[in-house]
């Protein structure tokens, strides 16, 4: 029941200025959307997705150009419209959600106010403007729905602030809206209620949608169809179940390849653990973070931390490097009690534990090379000068697999991301440590850098006997790499043990929870999930 | 509104904590230059034995301290003292002085203020253009010059033909009408000195804004550019432009000595200047100490008012 053509694109050119030069983003891409359809938009960061999805809205952001080709929307050419006229189409009849909903709704003005907006620059009366807002956000399943809207954005949850957006986006019951990652930065938990509640709000109004994401397992969900693209070239279009079924091109298939790389059994822990966690009880001025939280972390294995964001993940590791003294507990290292405050440590003890972190591009100082960066812990902790030095740097880009010749003069700008973040590995790698901490560092890139980075990892770990702790909210990543599993929920651990145990089920309740809420493959699973819990509930 | 009194309370404690520091220093100062009130009263006739009596009678031998605190607690009951030069009391000789400056001063910000943030808007809005290039060369110019000589340009051009008076003549029983009229050209030399700074920091802090998500987000909802930059950058931007306004206000209280000496315009600065030289300590005090409460004041309304654009400082979650 396909209705009538609303976009049609074709040949469509995009460049974006890369100093004196305009460089290609997208190279002649087709697209047609049907009133009501979602189509979906796949692909690795980098792709072309965003902004083909902003060019249906006859926008290219500053620093790019629409170069070639026809947009037209419900006959409209939006290539040759005024700026008033796309204005006017904007936001009423073409609407976009953000991927980060806390850095695009404006910090400035109450929810209500930012939904109102639009509305009223329409022509329609605040107050009835007010009473669809409150009617949407209902819709949207958000909490005291006539209430939150008088809210600023700081005052809400990223999960909320999502739904909030799209309410906004739906304000004018616009016939298409571009959903850009609006999951991505979410918890698994909170995604699955984020998505069903876009779908059904989709359906209902029938709106016509680009989801643009690059996680297979969310669009299978969202879309009727799905286009996949690799540097601006599409490669495949085809309708989900087609798709999923049976991927033509390789580059498809390599996409779905992804999911299957998992480290292999390890045998069972066995003598006295690298690092033991303690009754450790921890927080920020009158709160708790953590309660009474014990683990311990085997040489040679990899501990996973899993738990939504403010599950108390991140501050185990502020603890365990002493950022964060312990209210109560203890943290043993080798056998050995280590000071709680970093301050108070030997230069030794604080060598053995070192971190990589999610963002590698905050966490590497892009005034330095890359010999700099490496060097510095060697020189720091090993003492290693002149020759010696250079040798063991060019060691270690030998060992993340990067050509240290090429790389060894670089600045942390000149790389991509998962470069930088085997940079990161290479720097935690130069102090010797037998403890790394791992704190996200997979989340931020895309699936095929992620396996890039997890597969060296394993390879480290095997070659080095490396005891990892790894901090994710991805069950994924878990699965892939973990041995032993600690579950966290509001700072205390609500189950652990190896991961074979913890996949199978028995489960505890909030294991299950997190376990059924990661998407799979399967274009029915999120209806059959929601059934199971409504069913439950 | 309890966080805003509890920080408002704070900060006017650490403001009087900063204003004895400030009355230590200038007092200190005071102290170091040579000769004493005495020796410049007496001058050239001076004698030892007249020296010391009248030391004695002005309480000169008494230890620094104890001549600190009578200075301070007849400060703080308004009285200043009395001036050597003219034996009036400096209360009153200041009432009027004071008066003065914050009348030309205020004349001086209600035209630059909204101007700068005027221009400071559309330069942004039409960022790169040749209104943006005219408008940063022109304020950028006036800050160039020294006050001086944009005073006596501005005399040249508008009181050499007669407009406006090139001495300022000033008196209480004058209507607001004729005193706007007579003190323009010296409102016109500051504005021209102030402006280019706050405009400029109105342009900087709203392009600044300009490539946030919230940005992006406006602009794919259709709103006008106008809208965007008032609206949704703005009030963003509103706390390093009233940090800016408030160290302009501040140097438009404290900082006008040359404009007033040139257009022989009654205020503080001008006083201030003839009391150094004519060694009126007494005076010199007094003046120092009121230009840092105006600076203590100002800052503290701009912290005020920039947490008050906040409302991430205001509503915790």
């Amino acid at each position: 029941m396909m209705g009538d053509v609303l976009l049609t694109i074709r040949d469509l050119k995009i460049e974006g200025r890369a100093g004196e030069d305009w460089l290609p983003i997208i190279n002649g891409v087709d697209l047609t959307l049907h009133k009501g359809e979602v189509l979906g938009l796949i692909g690795e960061s980098g792709a072309g997705k965003s902004t083909l999805g902003l060019a249906a809205m006859g926008f290219a952001r500053d620093g790019c150009r629409i170069s070639g080709g026809e947009i037209n929307f419900d006959g409209i050419d939006l290539r040759k419209a005024s700026e008033r006229r796309k204005r006017a189409l904007r936001g009423q009849r073409i609407a976009y959600v953000a991927q980060s909903a806390a850095a695009s709704f404006n910090p400035a003005h109450k929810l209500i106010d930012q939904y109102c907006e639009v509305p009223v620059l329409a022509g329609i009366k605040r107050s009835k403007a007010e009473a669809e807002a409150i009617e949407l956000y209902r819709k949207m399943q958000l909490p005291e729905p006539g209430d939150i809207g008088f809210r600023y954005p700081h005052q809400v949850s990223g999960g909320q602030l999502q739904r909030a957006m799209t309410a906004m986006a739906m304000a004018c019951h616009p016939d298409l809206i571009i959903f850009d990652e609006p999951t991505t930065a979410l918890d698994v938990t909170t995604q699955i209620e984020v998505l069903a509640a876009i779908r059904d709000i989709v359906r209902e109004y029938n709106t016509a949608a680009i989801y643009i994401t690059h996680d297979l397992a969310v669009v299978a969900q969202m879309a009727d169809r799905i286009k996949i693209l690799l540097r601006g070239d599409e490669i495949e279009e085809a309708d989900t179940r087609a798709m999923l079924a049976a991927p033509r091109a390789d580059y498809t298939k390599s996409l779905w390849a992804v999911r299957s790389f998992a480290r292999p059994e390890q045998p069972p822990a066995s003598g006295t653990p690298v690092v033991s966690i303690r009754n450790v009880t921890a927080g920020y001025g009158k709160i708790d973070i953590l309660h009474d939280v014990s683990f311990d972390i085997h040489a040679g294995r990899t501990v996973a931390v899993v738990g939504e964001s403010g599950s108390g993940k991140s501050t185990v590791a502020r603890v365990m490097t002493g950022l964060l003294p312990p209210r109560r507990g203890e943290i043993v290292f080798g056998g050995q009690t280590l000071p709680p405050d970093y301050r108070a440590r030997s230069r030794d003890q604080l060598r053995q534990c070192q971190m990589i972190y999610q963002m590698a591009d905050t966490a590497l100082n892009p005034k330095l090379r890359l010999r700099e960066i490496i060097g510095r812990p060697a020189q720091m902790y090993l003492g290693l000068k002149g020759a010696k030095l250079r040798a063991r740097v060019r060691e270690l880009l030998d060992l993340i697999e990067m050509e240290p010749d090429s790389f060894i003069d670089r600045l942390p700008g000149e790389l991509s991301g998962g470069q930088k973040q085997r940079i990161g590995i290479a720097r935690a790698l130069a102090a010797e440590p037998e403890l790394i901490i791992c704190d996200e560092v997979t989340s931020a890139l895309d699936q095929i850098v992620q396996e890039g980075i997890l597969k060296l990892l394993d390879r480290l770990q095997s070659d080095l006997g490396l005891a990892y702790m790894f901090i994710t909210h991805d069950l994924a990543t878990v699965r892939a790499i973990a041995d032993d599993v600690v579950v966290m929920q509001k700072g205390r651990i609500v189950e652990q043990g190896p991961k074979a145990q913890l996949f199978a089920p028995p489960h505890e309740p909030y294991t299950e929870l997190l376990l059924s809420s990661v998407p799979e493959m399967d274009p029915d699973w999120l209806t059959r999930r929601l059934r199971g819990r409504r069913g439950a509930g | 509104m309890n966080a805003v009194l509890v920080m408002i309370a704070q900060r006017l404690a650490l403001g009087v904590l900063t204003l004895f520091v400030v009355s230590v220093v200038i007092f200190g100062a005071t102290e170091l230059l040579p000769g004493d009130l005495a020796s410049a009263l007496l001058g050239q006739t001076a004698t030892p034995e007249t020296l010391a009596a009248l030391r004695t009678q002005l309480g000169l031998n008494d230890p620094a301290p104890v001549r600190y605190w009578a200075w301070l607690t007849g400060v703080m009951q308004g009285d200043f003292g009395t001036s050597l030069a003219t034996r009036r009391p400096i209360a009153d000789m200041l009432s009027a002085r004071l008066g003065n400056t914050i009348f030309l001063a205020l004349y001086a910000a209600a035209i630059a203020v909204p101007l700068s943030l005027i221009l400071g808007v559309l330069a942004a809005l039409w960022r790169n253009s040749l209104f943006d290039r005219v408008a940063n060369a022109g304020a950028l110019s006036a800050i160039s010059f020294p006050e001086f000589f944009v005073a006596y340009i501005l005399i040249f051009l508008l009181a050499q033909s007669g407009f406006f008076p090139s001495m300022v003549r000033i008196s209480p029983a004058m209507g607001l009408g004729d005193k706007l009229y007579v003190t323009f050209l010296p409102a016109l030399t500051l504005t021209l000195v102030v402006t280019a700074h706050m405009m400029r920091m109105t342009r900087a802090a709203i392009i600044n804004l300009l490539a946030s998500p919230y940005i992006e987000m406006a602009r794919l909802k259709g709103v006008s550019p106008l809208r965007i930059v008032l609206r949704h950058a703005l009030p963003n931007a509103l706390a390093p432009i009233i940090n800016v306004i408030a160290i302009n206000l501040a140097y438009l209280i404290t900082g006008v000595v040359v404009v007033e000496v040139v257009f022989v315009y009654p205020g503080l600065g001008q006083l201030m200047v003839d009391s150094v030289a004519k060694r009126d300590i007494a005076v010199v005090q007094a003046i120092a100490l009121i230009f840092a409460s105006a600076y203590v004041l100002l800052n503290l309304t701009a912290d005020v008012l920039s947490t008050l654009t906040n409302p991430r400082l205001m509503r915790r979650k």
